[in-house]
């Protein structure tokens, strides 16, 4: 895999991810990390490369962002980065992976098992090894991942890829869920298993993968980011960026905002603004914005104090803005935007 | 904007037509014996789980919650530093009681091959590599002794009387319905085939290798290599005498949550992902024939107090920016905007779910700015869960 290191048009940073192959995201639940990982496949494709974003948790997440057909077990061209300077823009596609459909093709990949192989089915093993062993399922889903990013020759005609996303599991699980293949490998002391997991680890653990967690300023989600990076790094996985997705807007600088906490904020000025811009102003009015305005302003002195322990990590940290009306595909685009800005792309 | 102004509490349920949740009812009767809080992730499924059990408490019951999340401000809030597999008691509760504890997966299961096997037959089965590598790392382990731990719970509270309600949080799962499938996923392997085959090697008799077991022997010999198939071999004849016991106390567990003593919340937020599961669970909880007793929507944006709509707050602020640079009340009908369109998304989301479940019973949470760091936190949840209080803006700080 050779990663194109296009020149960076004006406005963009370059990348802090050069070199990078795999860019696996993860965050708490309701963070938004689904949302993070299909901007940023927009971003890298932006900069020219052709990205492959996977999905694992069988929730089509992927389908309904991009306003497309649920997808197979197949991979599918869904978009294209936006044409930024004179740079080209690479192509996204996506895969579903299912880990009764990488558990098929992992054996016909590297057995030839015939009979045997309708034999294992009908004695419910793939089942078995798909839903009821636990870990296993885990131990394909990388695998597949794994085979995505290093593709080789028995994967014939497969499309090589300059950058894989994963929209990984939560990052109370994340650790867990990538170092499945380093307990599988403790587990099977010698055997082809263990050569198959070691090759896992050795990739998920050397600079070509990145571990970004997203979090919202928010103090548990933030605990928890704090928490699954020292997790990932007692297991020596490699800690990306975090990202702080759904910032607040900020129309209101220090000055107000302090006022509005200290509910100083000028009455008079504000009703006399109002009625200035063609606003009928009554006191229910005047009463509400201030009393929102409050409120805001207690809740950004919050993502202020998160956002410190945020900056305390030693970790790049990149900011993307909530969206108020939700997310449809040019709020993808918009958040890649952000992400070239800051260079997470 | 014709209709009348969204607002979030209890009002906004009946505004949509949803019957209203009464939370009070449910933890109230004395039939309610288990209460069981499911949702996606990261809805806040902990501490409702906790919210409602203090509430319960402080109304007369005897409570004990079972967590699953290892959210420590969470036990710390109840003045517990960190919460285990025993119960500890809650102080400053009354006149009920509250005790909490959370879910630990390794020792569950270490207890449950304990109390069951010789333990000579114990040993072998907790030395067995493979089962270490079942019961501490693997995921998916996690819904089968949460299964576990519920029904243990249970007998005891029956046998010494010590509660008469159970608040279950569950596994924060993909799904979280695997909790509900764990007994099924348990029985049709123990039926299956696979098992046969686990077991005849190592119980010797040759004549049970029969063409069929001998081809899938040989292949999973190749592909797993001869080692990790001996592992699970010696750990599925060691355990053979506890499956048994498992399937039929994971079969009671789940005909416990079927029956009318159990009352299953369906928690979401005001997101599309999150009600989206929020229906599945409850297509799912009917199809089972489990009681599903509401929805809880958590994290809702506070109203405004005023009509002004968003485009013409927009239109407002764009004037006043003509002509003052960085002014304070552009700045402030900008926000106000951004407010209602917040507000007027998730109304319409959750208009749109009442619509596809006419029949659930709902209560809306307006999101607070900080998390709970203590039994006081808790109780303002409660008060806003029930319905008692109906403050539309939390004031924080």
């Amino acid at each position: 895999m050779s990663p194109v290191h296009g020149g960076a048009p004006a406005g963009n940073r370059r990348s802090d991810w050069r070199g990078v192959d795999l860019h696996v995201v993860t965050g708490k639940g309701g963070t938004g990390k689904s949302t993070v990982a299909a901007a940023l496949a927009l971003a890298l494709a932006s900069t020219g490369k052709n990205v492959l974003l996977c999905e694992v948790e069988g929730r089509q997440g992927i389908a309904r962002m991009f306003d497309v057909e649920p997808l197979p077990y197949e991979e599918r061209r869904i978009a294209r980065g936006l044409p930024l300077g004179d740079v080209a823009p690479g192509a996204v596609n996506a895969l579903h992976i299912d880990p009764e459909s990488a558990l098929l093709e992992y054996l016909s990949m590297y057995y030839k098992l015939g009979r045997a192989g309708k034999a294992l089915d009908r004695f419910g093993i793939i089942d078995f090894a798909t839903t009821i062993a636990p870990g296993v399922r885990d131990v394909l889903l990388t695998g597949k991942v794994y085979e995505a990013v290093q593709r080789n020759a028995r994967n014939k005609s497969a499309t090589v890829y300059d950058a894989v996303v994963l929209d990984a599991p939560p990052t109370g699980r994340i650790t867990q869920f990538l170092n499945v293949n380093g307990e599988l490998a403790g587990l099977a002391k010698v055997g082809p298993i263990k050569a198959q997991a070691d090759t896992v680890m050795t990739l998920f653990r050397s600079p070509r993968t990145v571990v970004h967690l997203v979090t919202v300023l928010e103090e548990m989600p933030v605990t928890e980011t704090v928490d699954g990076i020292a997790d990932l790094r007692e297991a020596r996985l490699p800690v990306g960026g975090v990202v702080i997705n759904m910032v607040r807007p900020r129309d209101l600088g220090p000055a107000d905002l302090a006022a509005a906490r200290a509910g100083t904020l000028d009455r008079e000025a504000v009703a006399a603004d109002l009625s200035r811009a063609g606003v009928e102003v009554s006191h229910e009015l005047v009463d509400s914005l201030l009393e929102e305005a409050r409120d805001h302003a207690a809740r950004r002195g919050l993502e202020d104090s998160q956002r410190e322990v945020v900056e305390a990590l030693d970790v790049p940290s990149y900011e993307l803005p909530r969206m108020p009306g939700g997310i449809d595909l040019g709020g993808l685009y918009e958040l890649a935007a952000r992400m070239r800005e800051q260079g997470l792309a | 904007m014709t209709r009348s102004r969204p607002r979030v509490g209890p009002l906004a349920a009946t505004a949509d037509r949803a019957p209203r949740l009464d939370v009070d009812a449910l933890i109230d009767d004395p039939g309610t014996g288990i209460i069981v809080c499911c949702g996606s992730g990261g809805v806040g499924k902990t501490t409702t789980s906790a919210a409602l059990a203090l509430r319960a408490a402080e109304r007369g019951r005897r409570v004990v919650v079972l967590t699953i999340d290892p959210a420590r401000r969470l036990a710390q809030s109840m003045g517990i530093e960190t919460l285990d597999n025993t119960p500890r008691p809650v102080v400053g509760v009354g006149p009920g009681s509250l005790d909490a504890m959370m879910l630990d997966m390794k020792r569950t299961f270490d207890e449950v091959v304990l109390s069951q096997a010789t333990p000579e037959k114990a040993r072998a089965i907790l030395d067995n590599p493979f089962y270490i590598a079942l019961s501490s790392s693997f995921s998916g382990t996690q819904e089968y002794m949460a299964m576990e731990k519920l029904g243990q719970v249970h007998r005891q509270a029956q046998a010494e009387g010590t509660y008469d309600l159970i608040v279950v949080d569950t596994p924060p799962s993909r799904s979280a319905l695997d909790f509900l499938d764990a007994p099924e996923r348990l029985s049709s392997f123990l039926d299956g085939r696979f098992i046969r085959l686990l077991l005849a090697p190592a119980k010797g008799p040759a004549r049970l290798m029969t063409a069929g077991l001998g081809l899938v022997t040989n292949a999973l010999t190749k592909i797993l290599g001869a080692q990790v198939l001996r592992d699970m071999q010696t750990f599925v004849a060691a355990f053979d005498t506890l499956f048994g016991g498992f399937r039929q106390r994971a079969e009671t567990t789940f005909s416990l949550l079927q029956a009318p003593g159990t009352a299953f919340l369906v928690i979401a937020a005001p997101e599309p992902d999150a009600l989206r599961e929020a229906s599945y669970f409850v297509e799912r909880l009917t199809e089972d024939e489990m009681p599903l007793a509401g929805l809880v929507v958590n994290r809702a944006s506070p109203a405004a107090r005023t009509d002004l709509s968003a485009d013409e707050a927009v239109a407002a602020a764009d004037r006043l920016s003509r002509t003052s640079e960085g002014s304070t009340t552009a700045g402030l009908l900008r926000l106000h905007a951004d407010r209602v369109r917040m507000v007027e998304r998730e109304a319409h989301l959750r208009e749109r779910w009442a619509t596809a479940h006419p029949e659930v019973a709902t209560t809306v949470v307006p999101a607070m700015a900080t998390d709970v760091h203590d039994l006081e936190g808790l109780r303002r949840i409660g008060d806003l869960l029930a319905g008692t209080v109906t403050d539309r803006v939390d004031r924080a700080g």
